[in-house]
């Protein structure tokens, strides 16, 4: 029985889809067998991420109503064996599934895959509901700023009222310069208002950009310190412990860090 | 004055009287015309041997006091024995009901209301809301908005270990903290009312504004 994963942010545009499609990929280069969900119905954008999107003939809301099997709108990565994923319809809207078909259809993942990466929609409506209803842990995506931390201690609060076990935290597109001059929230004041683990620190990475408009997650590419980020980010979901990257930081804000992972 | 209404009715059980006191009227009313009775229409009946007597306020709302007013006619009478009273107890209980503790974190868009004091253990986030009819005490962090006093109660006070809230609210005055706030090292400090207007201060001075507490003074 696989572990599906939910990602999500409440806040838009801070890179939930980057990070599924990331570590995805990361998980599925240490050998392991993946398939990426995209629920947000409407405007899906993991395929195109992924640089998948020309092969996509069905999709989520066909399966659900009963066009085609789940097998059949499953596309395979170009890259690896492993790893799949299941597209969004673009033509719906949230409401065109039920929770509980999406839980139904990642039950029957789950009999196939070992790890399920649900990229969530911005929100906490409909489409929160479905991307949450089968998943039973949750990554929830923050940027450095007070927007995006507000939204996300908005969704940990509805997590932790749902049946997703404890959250845990990715701070998103840090810029270590910003953050020494004091004008970029420190990854301590986050955790100190979210309260809950830190899984992974991903710098601001122009490569990111640039890989996504390509079609081809960063994590392929060794040279980015984003990619460096986002295998760690895997390796600690698979049970590895660690050290969280050194971005400049004071050692007394990265010894606390240690420690999440007992390491410290 | 002549009272001819029918607000209080006398009945004879076993062992006693019972008094039905009527719960709609106006309480003065009814004062009035169980003196009225007692000293004017049934002295008859109620002069003599002692006689055990039930007093039934039915469904209204008392005070303390109200019930004392009425014992106090009722005792007038020498040879009547108050044995049970029944009434509704007040729900300033309520208000005055000892602390409610509770922990955890009340997060961006969620809100934890109480009835009566709370200390809460744990952090409200920027966009949470605790609400409490009285006095709210925070261990930890108050980053979001806290309202004390809910009803009214301009007596309530705000406590947290990190007084850094979003907003403030005593009974129906509203407070911006001033930026400045943040700055200001983190000891526990409250929010009071003097004269409408919202205060801060550190807590060892509540002793200042709550006369009643009990103040410990060094040994």
């Amino acid at each position: 029985m696989g572990e599906a994963i939910v990602v999500t942010s409440g806040k838009g545009g801070v890179g939930k889809t980057t990070t599924t499609a990331n570590i995805g990929t990361a998980l599925a280069l240490q050998g392991k067998k993946v398939c990426l969900v995209d629920t947000d119905i409407g405007l899906r954008n993991l395929d195109v991420v992924m640089g998948l999107e020309n092969r996509i003939i069905y999709d989520l809301v066909d399966v659900c109503e009963g066009r085609c099997r789940l097998n059949q709108a499953l596309v395979k990565d170009k890259r690896f064996d492993e790893l799949y994923m299941l597209p969004a319809a673009q033509t719906k809207d949230k409401t065109s599934v039920t929770p509980e078909q999406v839980k139904d259809i990642v039950l029957e993942l789950k009999k196939e895959y070992e790890y399920i990466l649900i990229d969530c929609p911005a929100g906490i409506e409909h489409g929160f509901r479905n991307a949450i209803a089968g998943a039973d842990k949750a990554i929830v995506v923050t940027t450095p700023e007070h927007a995006a931390v507000r939204d996300a201690d908005r969704i940990i609060g509805l997590l932790e009222q749902s049946h997703v076990d404890s959250p845990k935290l990715v701070v998103n597109r840090i810029r270590p310069g910003l953050v020494k001059a004091g004008d970029m929230l420190d990854i301590e004041d986050i955790l100190q208002v979210l309260n809950i683990d830190l899984i992974g620190i991903v710098p601001d990475d122009e490569l990111v950009i640039k890989a996504a408009n390509n079609g081809e997650p960063t994590v392929m590419n060794p040279d980015s310190s984003a990619a460096i980020a986002y295998r760690n980010i895997a390796r600690r979901i698979l049970g590895d412990a660690v050290p969280l990257m050194q971005l400049d930081r004071k050692t007394g804000a990265f010894q606390k860090f240690k420690k999440f992972f007992g390491m410290g | 004055m002549t009272v001819k209404s029918n607000l209080i009715r006398i009945k004879g059980i076993k062992d006693g009287l019972v008094f039905l006191l009527d719960d709609k009227c106006a309480f003065e009313e009814l004062l009035s015309e169980l003196r009225y009775k007692l000293e004017h229409s049934h002295q008859n009946i109620l002069t003599g041997p002692i006689v055990h007597v039930d007093v039934k306020l039915g469904s209204r709302l008392v005070t303390e006091e109200q019930k004392n007013a009425v014992l106090d006619i009722l005792k007038g009478q020498g040879n009547l024995l108050i044995r049970t009273v029944e009434a509704l107890e007040e729900p300033e209980t309520v208000d005055k009901s000892p602390f409610s503790l509770m922990g955890g974190m009340v997060r961006s868009g969620q809100v934890l209301h109480h009835e009566g004091d709370l200390l809460f253990m744990g952090d409200i986030n920027p966009g949470g809301t605790i609400t409490c009819s009285g006095d709210i005490y925070i261990l930890g962090a108050l980053r979001g908005m806290a309202h004390a006093g809910v009803g009214g109660n301009q007596e309530a006070i705000i406590a947290a270990s990190l007084l850094a809230p979003t907003q403030l609210r005593i009974a129906d005055v509203i407070s911006r903290p001033p930026d400045e706030w943040e700055k200001r090292e983190s000891s526990m400090e409250f929010a009071y009312l003097t004269e409408g207007a919202m205060q801060i201060d550190k807590i060892h001075n509540i002793v200042k504004m709550r006369q009643g507490l009990n103040v410990f003074k060094g040994v």
